[in-house]
């Protein structure tokens, strides 16, 4: 059974493939892209199901023995994951069928391979094809940027590549550290090492270094409200699930496991935490489009996840797993509307006149039930996560931390709000500027995935549990360790 | 020690180039930091190992996984290159109007899309090199 493994990596690989060799057949793409992205969210609920004990299920490629095997492990982490950003890649194909982006060559494709790479980033259990899956799924999203953006993308895209590049390189590098220091690289292998030897703490440090800039946290985040609002909504979406997630999950599972939660480095975690949190939120004020809005949430948001981090304790990790996993949602769908707002206008900056709450009443409740979720309000799932997340902070007695976190999703409450005066209520616009009908393959996926935030919020429990399973497993990775290394 | 010297040049020459304008030098530059992640690898497997992989193991045996990473760095880095100068291209053959060259303001606008004028800083830098080039 642990062959499901390979199923969300190598089948949107293999039918990309397949796709790419019959261009220009549209619905043969939707049709195929479609059913993958579902096999997939199946198997990412099957071993979701399987591991929500805290057993493991791991795959060695090939059956090749220890350090030189390519091997896949799913925990309840990396399942939750899987299922979540599969649900959201599904969502945004939707989307992208009413908002034409997928019209444009190549775009399914492309998607899957990225979701692949995502998918893969969350299952393995080596540092090497961490890098290599990473770069998977930054090569369709190189593309993907500038294929649907609208004028600057060509700027816009060099930033991009540039950064990602770079931190690529910085991967790399410190990958080639950990093996020159250890001679290993599976995370396995590694367990506790930088705890235990400075210079491994060191080699590691430059791979948190390189996933810090992938997964924008201050004071390495300057690119991302740079480039991602210039890609058309539905692919920020995909961006926005999929691309920071992998590069913090990839940081959780390595401090947990290399660093061993090693507490000489929580006050660095809980500071990049708080900045990215302030500076974020606070970047988003000034803005005045819905995706620069959101972008700057994103860098805000992820602070809260890091939070849970830097804590490292059994309820801060599991408010952090369940932060993250909801989190995702909550921002797909705030994109999707962000996408469906800028098919039925044209535009999606605050400028132009409101009135959608009057035009599109389902777009305006799947827009209010997210807003609401991402600044925190009951009875959505956001409002369970800051609360978890907040009475672990109380727990250790950290005031500044739940201060700062508590202020911000205040502003975080403001800038939805500012989103929501300017585009929903109001007077319509003349009836010149309604370019297209909002159809509801652009309505359903954000309103889906505001009825998950709020079925999240209200029968939280076997989440939960999924998250208190996660977090056992990250707070005490002897289990994981031993199956993946088989000893 | 040559190793890390080799390093040292390659990351010192690959990051002057990152920081000139223009984004051919851009692309060099990433393809000199490549270079030097690429002779870390195999720095990292010990250099001194000569004897091939598949013979007898021993002492001197060289550590076939770093090669083995080396070469999937080389296809990934090659591969990302030709990427880069495909946008460069596009970007040699496009108009420059519309971009920020200072990287900087939001608040300029253009005709429509109008959100999306914040641009990156080398617009205007990689297709002066390009220019000059021919």
């Amino acid at each position: 059974m642990s062959g499901l493994l390979l199923i969300p990596v190598v089948g949107p690989l293999l039918v990309a493939g397949v796709l790419l060799a019959l261009p220009g057949r549209t619905r043969l793409h939707r049709v195929g892209a479609l059913a993958t992205m579902a096999v997939v969210l199946v198997t990412g609920l099957v071993l979701l199901v399987r591991t929500s004990g805290g057993a493991l299920t791991v795959l060695r490629v090939g059956g090749w023995p220890g350090p030189i095997a390519i091997s896949l492990a799913a925990d309840a982490f990396s399942a939750l994951l899987v299922t979540v950003t599969a649900l959201v890649v599904l969502c945004c194909l939707v989307s992208a069928v009413g908002s034409g982006d997928d019209r444009r060559p190549y775009f399914l494709p492309l998607v899957l391979v990225l979701s692949a790479g995502a998918s893969g980033a969350f299952l393995t259990t080596d540092l090497f094809n961490l890098f290599v899956l990473i770069e998977v799924m930054l090569v369709p999203s190189y593309v993907l940027l500038s294929l649907a953006g609208g004028a600057g993308r060509g700027g816009a895209g060099r930033v991009y590549v540039a950064t990602n590049l770079l931190g690529s390189t910085l991967l790399l590098a410190g990958v080639a550290l950990v093996y020159g220091t250890t001679g290993v690289v599976g995370l396995g292998d590694l367990a506790g090492a930088a705890r235990d030897e400075p210079t491994v703490a060191v080699a590691c440090g430059v791979v948190l270094l390189a996933l810090g800039v992938k997964s924008a946290l201050v004071p390495l985040h300057d690119w991302l409200p740079r480039t991602y609002p210039v890609a058309s909504p539905v692919v920020v979406a995909l961006f926005s699930g999929l691309l920071t997630k992998v590069g913090l999950y990839a940081v959780i599972r390595i401090y947990a496991v290399v660093y061993g939660g090693d507490p000489a480095y929580h006050w660095l975690l809980g500071a990049v935490a708080l900045l990215s949190m302030v500076v974020g939120v606070l970047g988003a004020v000034g803005e005045d489009s819905m995706r620069r809005i959101l972008t700057f949430h994103m860098v805000s948001q992820l602070g809260y996840v890091l939070l849970g981090l830097a804590l490292f304790t059994a309820a801060g990790l599991a408010a952090a797993v369940y932060y993250l996993a909801q989190y995702i949602l909550v921002k797909a769908a705030l994109f999707l509307c962000a996408a469906a707002v800028r098919t039925g206008r044209g535009t999606d900056r605050l400028d132009g006149s409101g009135g959608l709450a009057g035009q599109r009443p389902a777009l305006a409740l799947a827009f209010a039930g997210a807003a609401l979720s991402l600044a925190g309000l009951p009875p959505f799932s956001g409002f369970l996560a800051k609360f978890l997340l907040l009475r672990a902070t109380a727990e250790t007695g950290a005031w500044l931390a739940m201060t700062v976190a508590v202020l911000v999703s205040l502003v975080t409450l403001l800038s939805m709000l500012k989103i929501w005066s300017a585009l929903f209520t109001g007077d319509p616009p003349a009836s010149s500027t309604v370019a297209k009908r909002i159809g509801p393959n652009l309505v359903g996926p954000p309103l889906v995935l505001a009825g998950l935030s709020l079925a999240a919020g209200l029968a939280a429990q076997p989440l939960l549990v999924v998250a208190d399973t996660a977090a056992a497993g990250l707070r005490d990775p002897a289990g994981y360790v031993r199956a993946v290394t088989g000893r | 020690m040559s190793a890390a010297f080799v390093v040292g040049v390659l990351v010192a020459a690959g990051v002057f180039l990152l920081l000139r304008p223009g984004l051919l030098r851009v692309v060099l530059g990433f393809v000199l930091l490549g270079h030097a992640v690429n002779v870390v690898l195999l720095a990292a497997g010990g250099l001194g190992r000569r004897t091939a992989a598949l013979e007898e193991v021993g002492p001197d045996t060289a550590d076939p996984l770093p090669q083995a990473f080396v070469l999937t760095a080389i296809v990934i880095t090659f591969g990302i290159t030709i990427h880069l100068l495909g946008l460069l291209r596009r970007g040699a053959g496009g108009p420059t109007s519309g971009a920020d060259p200072t990287g900087g303001g939001s608040g300029t606008e253009s005709t429509d899309e109008t959100d999306d004028t914040d641009t990156g800083g080398d617009d205007t830098g990689g297709n002066g090199t390009v220019g000059r080039r021919r």
